[in-house]
């Protein structure tokens, strides 16, 4: 038994491990290249932005004349990037990245488990991924190319558009993925926690990635109906989004009709808002953690952030409609999601304070997690504040489908989350693998990719006031858009900086795994249940069941003798 | 590490994790339902196309039977579970055989229903109606499916001797997802063939 224990093959440690961790360590690596994918995307299409109609250097002869003719994409070509990246960043990178990576392999920690309540499902749940994830690149090599309708996909255009059903079918398999995920995230929070882990103890990072469970589990069922009703409007002649006499291309289509595509966008919708907040809960659940070990005092307000994550859980499911205020619902409609909007900016607000205000007094240590995490807190503050011109319908009207959208959401999921992901990154490492990463390859990296997307995103706000249009493949046919043409080509300058300075990081990350400075089991003298097993720790996790005695931001204790006191520790 | 002396972690609370799992991918259904059932209502209230076809086409009674047998099985799963909480084998094995069964018959009398209303030329693409009709209850036909083969395993592993007084939590789980179903069907029947 002993033996045949210590000797399980290849295939069962690292490829079809029942173990959190190598779970973990597998959506991270997977989600990490599918950010890199989606980042390539995009820098094709911002030469296409930056230079219009020019050919694309480097890759543009190797491209295929059907798509690219002389190097030159088509407009075909441009939607299939916009669509993919859009897609593969949400539901492949940030969400898999967030909840995936972090979650399966700190939460369990966090909480004292040896794994997660499900270990097989939990299997299942990455390679049901995985093949959502090949399915959807598959479509770039299937006859008809990827889906061209934009991540948000809206009928009718995606029901007649080629590329469409490959989508839906990965979607399936990736909605399929996050249930299953989110099911076992539930029950182990509930059920696992270490003795004496009471709710009031458990550390915020935990708190986030159980109401991201919760989001996931309620909203992606609503949108895997609304995929299913788009499937059959593809495949079974059904007319679900399908209005009646709807003429494409000249020709009147041939259906029974009487269906609405405004029915999609309430669907969608229904998932794609909370679904922001399953972007973001878990990078603030990961910049608290940092911020606590890094001021070396007690998180501000533990119980305004639990109570403040709840209510945007809560309220998240009641705001959807502030994407579709020009789709001509009625006025006391808007009205009634413009309020809910603007009440659900509170929570968001009162949680970037507490972050702040922990920071007052604090003893801060400038570690480069620590550097993240301090940028996520201007950074996500600014595509907040954007968002409520959004929410407010009279601005809005203009602002709907301008470029200002996109420099606000960019700013919420990429200067906030990713930011965040990165901090974490960092701050778990030495757990992971028990060594530090180099830091000042980490301030390199921190500094390249700050200004990197602060220069590509910042210019889109004065884009999108000037009535740049999104989705647009060609700006200059518009005459208005010449007068901020000019940004365009700092910002693919600042795209390519961004990726440059990815570089630093990755090398460090490989390198630093069997090189780096070797860690301690609690190299940042921190207080959560993570930081008391072996680093990296072993199958099953502890050594002893842990125990939790008191709250988790126990630092600077006064009349203790270290400043800071871990929840697993008597006394 | 070996398993034997891997420390026992305890429980948090005194639920089983099979049986809150089995709540909470029951809450998802709720709302992958809830969507399509709201879809329905919407439209049915919105669209002036929607094409409610006749009660002849419909087939009232059929169904009416249909669903009779459904809340039957539902009934003979509760006899199912209780018989095992008091050890009685046989009776167990008699009331899983039963609720397949009542099952299996629920499909045969869809195919017959789907047959009739196609001849009739109700199809899933000949107008809302028809489209909703087929999807929701195709949906729910590949539940009772998934349904079937969660309690033939149940079963299977009934007769095998794994269950007794003691142990007995999957027959719950099963019980509790076969109800789920059933009740999918309660509130479909009314939507389809009542108003
Ligand atoms: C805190 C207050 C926030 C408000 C008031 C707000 C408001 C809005 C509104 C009204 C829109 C629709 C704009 C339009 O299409 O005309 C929008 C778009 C969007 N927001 Fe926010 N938002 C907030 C925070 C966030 C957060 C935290 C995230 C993500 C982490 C986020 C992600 C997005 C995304 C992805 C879109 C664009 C979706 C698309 O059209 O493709 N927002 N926001
Ligand atoms: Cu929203």
């Amino acid at each position: 038994m002993n033996d045949e224990h210590r000797q399980k093959s290849f295939w069962r440690t690292y490829v079809f491990s029942l173990d959190h961790k190598v779970i973990g360590l597998q959506y991270l690596f997977t989600s990490m290249a599918f950010l890199l994918l989606g980042f390539a995307f995009i820098l094709l299409m911002r030469w296409q932005l930056a230079f219009p109609g020019r050919p694309l250097p480097l890759i543009g002869g190797l491209l295929p004349d059907a798509i690219a003719p002389g190097g030159v994409m088509l407009p075909a070509l441009y939607n299939q990037l916009g669509a993919m990246h859009g897609t593969i960043m949400i539901f492949l990178g940030v969400v898999p990245l967030g909840v995936g990576f972090f979650g399966n392999y700190f939460l369990p920690l966090q909480i004292g488990a040896p794994d997660m309540a499900f270990p097989r499902l939990n299997m299942s749940s990455y390679w049901v991924y995985a093949l959502g994830g090949v399915v959807m690149l598959l479509s770039f090599v299937l006859p008809g190319g990827p889906a061209q309708s934009g991540w948000t996909s809206y009928p009718p255009l995606s029901v007649v558009n080629p590329g469409q059903t490959v989508w839906l079918l990965g979607m399936t398999f990736l909605i399929t993925s996050s249930l299953l995920g989110s099911i076992n995230f539930i029950v182990t929070t509930v059920n696992l926690r270490a003795p004496g882990l009471t709710w009031r103890r458990l550390p915020l990072f935990v708190w986030a990635q159980l109401i991201t469970a919760v989001l996931l589990l309620f909203a992606f069922p609503v949108l895997q109906s609304g995929a299913i009703l788009q499937l059959l409007d593809r495949v079974a002649g059904t007319s679900f989004y399908i209005p009646m006499g709807l003429v494409v291309g000249g020709k009147m289509l041939e259906r029974a009709g009487g269906g609405s595509p405004l029915l999609w966008q309430h669907l969608f919708w229904f998932l794609a808002h909370p679904e922001v907040y399953v972007l973001v809960l878990p990078a603030m659940g990961i910049v608290s953690e940092i911020i606590a070990a890094n001021t070396r005092k007690p998180l501000f307000g533990y119980t305004t952030m639990v109570g403040s994550m709840v209510f945007v859980g809560v309220f998240s499911f009641l705001v959807w409609a502030h994407h579709m205020f020009v789709s001509g619902m009625k006025t006391s409609l808007s009205m009634f999601f413009m309020t809910t909007t603007m009440v659900i900016s509170i929570p968001s607000v009162a949680i970037l304070s507490c972050l702040l205000f922990s920071l007052w007094g604090g003893k801060i240590r400038f570690t480069v997690p620590m550097l993240f995490a301090l940028a996520f807190l201007p950074m996500f503050g600014i595509g907040g504040l954007t968002g409520l011109p959004l929410g407010f319908l009279p601005t809005d009207i203009y602002l709907h489908d301008t470029y200002y959208v996109i420099g606000h959401f960019h700013y919420v999921v990429v200067t906030g989350t990713i930011i965040a992901l990165m901090a974490g990154v960092y701050h778990w490492f030495p757990k992971m693998f028990g060594r530090f990463m180099d830091d000042r390859l980490g301030k390199i990296h921190f500094w390249g990719t700050l200004v990197g997307m602060n220069g590509i995103f910042m210019p889109m706000f004065i884009q999108g006031l000037a009535g740049m249009q999104r989705r647009l493949y060609d700006p200059t046919v518009q005459s208005h858009n010449l007068t901020t043409q000019f940004l365009s080509p700092y910002q693919l300058a600042s795209a390519i900086l961004l990726l440059l300075f990815q570089f630093p990081f990755l090398y460090n990350f490989f390198k630093s795994m069997t090189k780096g400075a070797v860690a301690r089991e609690n190299p940042w003298d921190a207080t959560t249940l993570e930081w008391a097993c072996p680093s990296p720790p072993p199958h099953g996790n502890f050594t002893s069941v842990p125990a939790a005695h008191r709250a988790p931001y126990e630092y600077s204790v006064p009349g203790r003798p270290k400043d800071f006191w871990p929840q697993w520790e008597k006394n | 590490m070996s398993e034997s002396a891997a420390p026992a972690f305890p429980p948090s609370t005194p639920i089983p994790s099979g049986k809150l799992g089995m709540w909470v991918f029951l809450s998802s259904e709720i709302m992958l339902f809830g969507a399509f059932i709201s879809a329905y209502i919407v439209l049915r209230m919105g669209s002036p196309d929607f094409g409610v076809p006749s009660e002849e086409i419909l087939g009232r009674p059929l169904a009416t039977m249909n669903t009779f047998l459904l809340i039957l099985s539902s009934f003979t799963m509760v006899l199912a579970l209780a018989a095992i909480q008091r050890d009685d084998r046989r009776s167990f094995a008699r009331n899983m055989i039963s609720t397949l069964g009542l099952g299996v018959l629920f499909l045969c009398v869809k195919m017959f229903e789907y047959h009739h209303k196609i001849s009739e030329g109700l199809t899933i693409s000949s107008g809302l109606f028809g489209s909703f009709y087929f999807t929701l209850t195709g949906l729910h036909a590949l539940h009772i499916i998934g349904g079937l083969v969660f309690n033939g395993y149940i079963l299977r592993n009934g007769l095998r001797g794994r269950y007794n007084a003691q142990h007995h939590e999957r027959v719950e789980y099963a019980g509790l997802y076969w109800h789920f179903v059933d009740l999918v069907w309660v509130i479909l029947f009314p939507m389809f063939y009542l108003v």
